[in-house]
């Protein structure tokens, strides 16, 4: 039998307790153990960002931890973000939604779990700074302007929020 | 794919973690910012039997100055710590200028300092920071502690200095000279891709403005950090005039390292020119900033 740690993890506020094996990867955990699929799974080895997760607020890649690693740990997925089931989207997900921002939509879980603390400590960002934010994350479809334009206004929003 | 099985151990001191290391030796492989690490795990290019996962340790992630001016940061540090401290950009302002070349933002939020120096990639910036600063490794074991220099860290691709039984705890540099300065550069396809060739430099000027020392390292040329000696050798007691850099530059692509590594994502020629130009270049920005330090009185 395999060595199995029970471990503790909070995920967008609610806590869960589950029994896993070392080597399982926290995106895997997120996905299969906790059925949060809003987390996707693109390259396994820390290249495309597509399963960009919040670890206690900073954004990392779930695909290049251990589930493990993350007993004790708040995470914060792209479930998180909508208030109140789908009722109120996030700035973030307006604006994205508004400037066409996604196409396939494969790629945007993790560009929003990197730009919401991004537009958090960086409220009035210049494109150059957006784009080096985004950098750890691909896109193949929109060629990235439009998911610019989109991270431009979602600040506006979160700027009129306060 | 996914890791294959392995025992793993969460340490919650060093005592313990290098007491593991003994116990496993060989089998086991020390997990710190697992951004290399993990990677290669899910491709089974590594299947290590054991893992030691240091993020438990508290208190290795510190960044404190020493009192001669100089810095130690613990092996656990992570990069956007380093990135973002007003003490290391005080001290050592070539690791700041660094940071954000490393990867992506969500990779800086984890992958740690010790961990790039320990794995000793030959694309990574650090390494060859490490070399040109002249900075210090402390290697733990349950036999003691020991330091080994820069020069003797890196052995091969891969490979450093450390023994089976030892991790790395901390990494250390002195304070800069005066009358120094600093750059590095780098040539990637990509902003965060591993480069396809950097260069870091150091210089320091005497009191009549001519070169009294340098350092210069590049890095993604070869199976480690490649330290550009002849070229080194060129500068020394010369004006730094922009003649006199180029032709050191010219000797590090034509003597230091005349074959670099030629692969998919460039050729051996297109490397000896970015060593020749990212030659140039980093020197002649350490060359400036070592000229202000001067009319600073010295200072930084």
């Amino acid at each position: 039998m395999s060595q199995q740690i029970n471990i503790t993890v909070t995920v967008n506020g609610a806590s869960y307790q589950r029994t896993v094996e070392p080597r399982l990867l926290l995106s895997d955990f997120i996905r299969q153990d906790l059925g949060l699929t809003g987390t996707h799974v693109g390259c396994e080895h820390g290249v495309c960002g597509a399963c960009t997760i919040l670890l206690d607020g900073q954004p990392v890649r779930s695909c290049l931890m251990f589930a493990v690693q993350a007993d004790g740990h708040e995470l914060f997925t792209v479930e998180g973000l909508a208030i109140d089931g789908l009722k109120h989207l996030h700035p973030i997900q307006e604006a994205f939604h508004e400037e066409h921002g996604l196409q396939c939509g494969f790629c945007t879980p993790g560009i929003l779990m990197t730009v919401k603390p991004f537009l958090e400590q960086n409220p009035d960002p210049t494109d150059e700074e957006v784009r080096l934010a985004i950098s750890g994350n691909l896109c193949r479809c929109t060629g990235y302007q439009h998911i610019v334009n989109a991270v431009k206004t979602a600040a506006e929003k979160m700027k009129e929020e306060r | 794919m996914k890791p294959a099985p392995f025992k793993y151990h969460a340490p919650t001191s060093v005592e313990e973690a290098v007491g593991l290391l003994a116990d496993y030796g060989y089998d086991a492989k020390i997990l710190a910012g697992g951004q290399s690490l993990i990677p290669t795990m899910n491709f089974r290019l590594s299947q290590p039997s054991v893992l030691i996962d240091l993020n438990r340790i508290p208190d290795l992630g510190y960044i404190t100055p020493t009192r001669d001016g100089g810095l130690r940061i613990g092996a656990m540090a992570r990069h956007v710590a380093i990135e973002q401290s007003a003490l290391v950009a005080d001290v050592t302002p070539l690791i700041s200028e660094t940071m954000p070349w490393i990867a992506h933002p969500q990779i800086r939020n984890r992958g740690t300092f010790g961990g790039s120096i320990a794995h000793a990639d030959p694309s990574a910036e650090l390494p060859a920071v490490l070399l040109t600063l002249d900075g210090r490794v402390q290697a733990t074991s349950q036999r003691g502690r020991r330091w080994i220099g820069a020069d003797d860290f890196f052995v091969d691709l891969f490979t450093t200095a450390l023994e089976p039984d030892e991790m790395l705890t901390e990494v250390a540099f002195g304070p800069m000279p005066a009358r120094s300065g600093a750059a590095m550069r780098e040539v990637s396809r990509r902003h965060g891709d591993f480069a396809l060739v950097g260069v870091t430099a150091l210089v320091e000027l005497d009191a009549g403005g001519a070169c009294k020392d340098a350092r210069m390292t590049y890095f993604s040329v070869g199976d480690g950090p490649v330290a550009a000696k002849q070229a080194v050798a060129a500068l020394i007691g010369q004006k730094p005039t922009a003649e006199i850099i180029q032709a050191a530059a010219d000797l590090a692509a034509n003597a230091d390292i005349p074959t670099p590594n030629a692969d998919i994502h460039a050729t051996l020629e297109y490397r000896r020119h970015l060593i020749s130009v990212l030659g140039r270049q980093a020197l002649t920005l350490a060359f400036e900033r070592a000229a202000q330090s001067a009319r600073q009185g010295g200072a930084k």
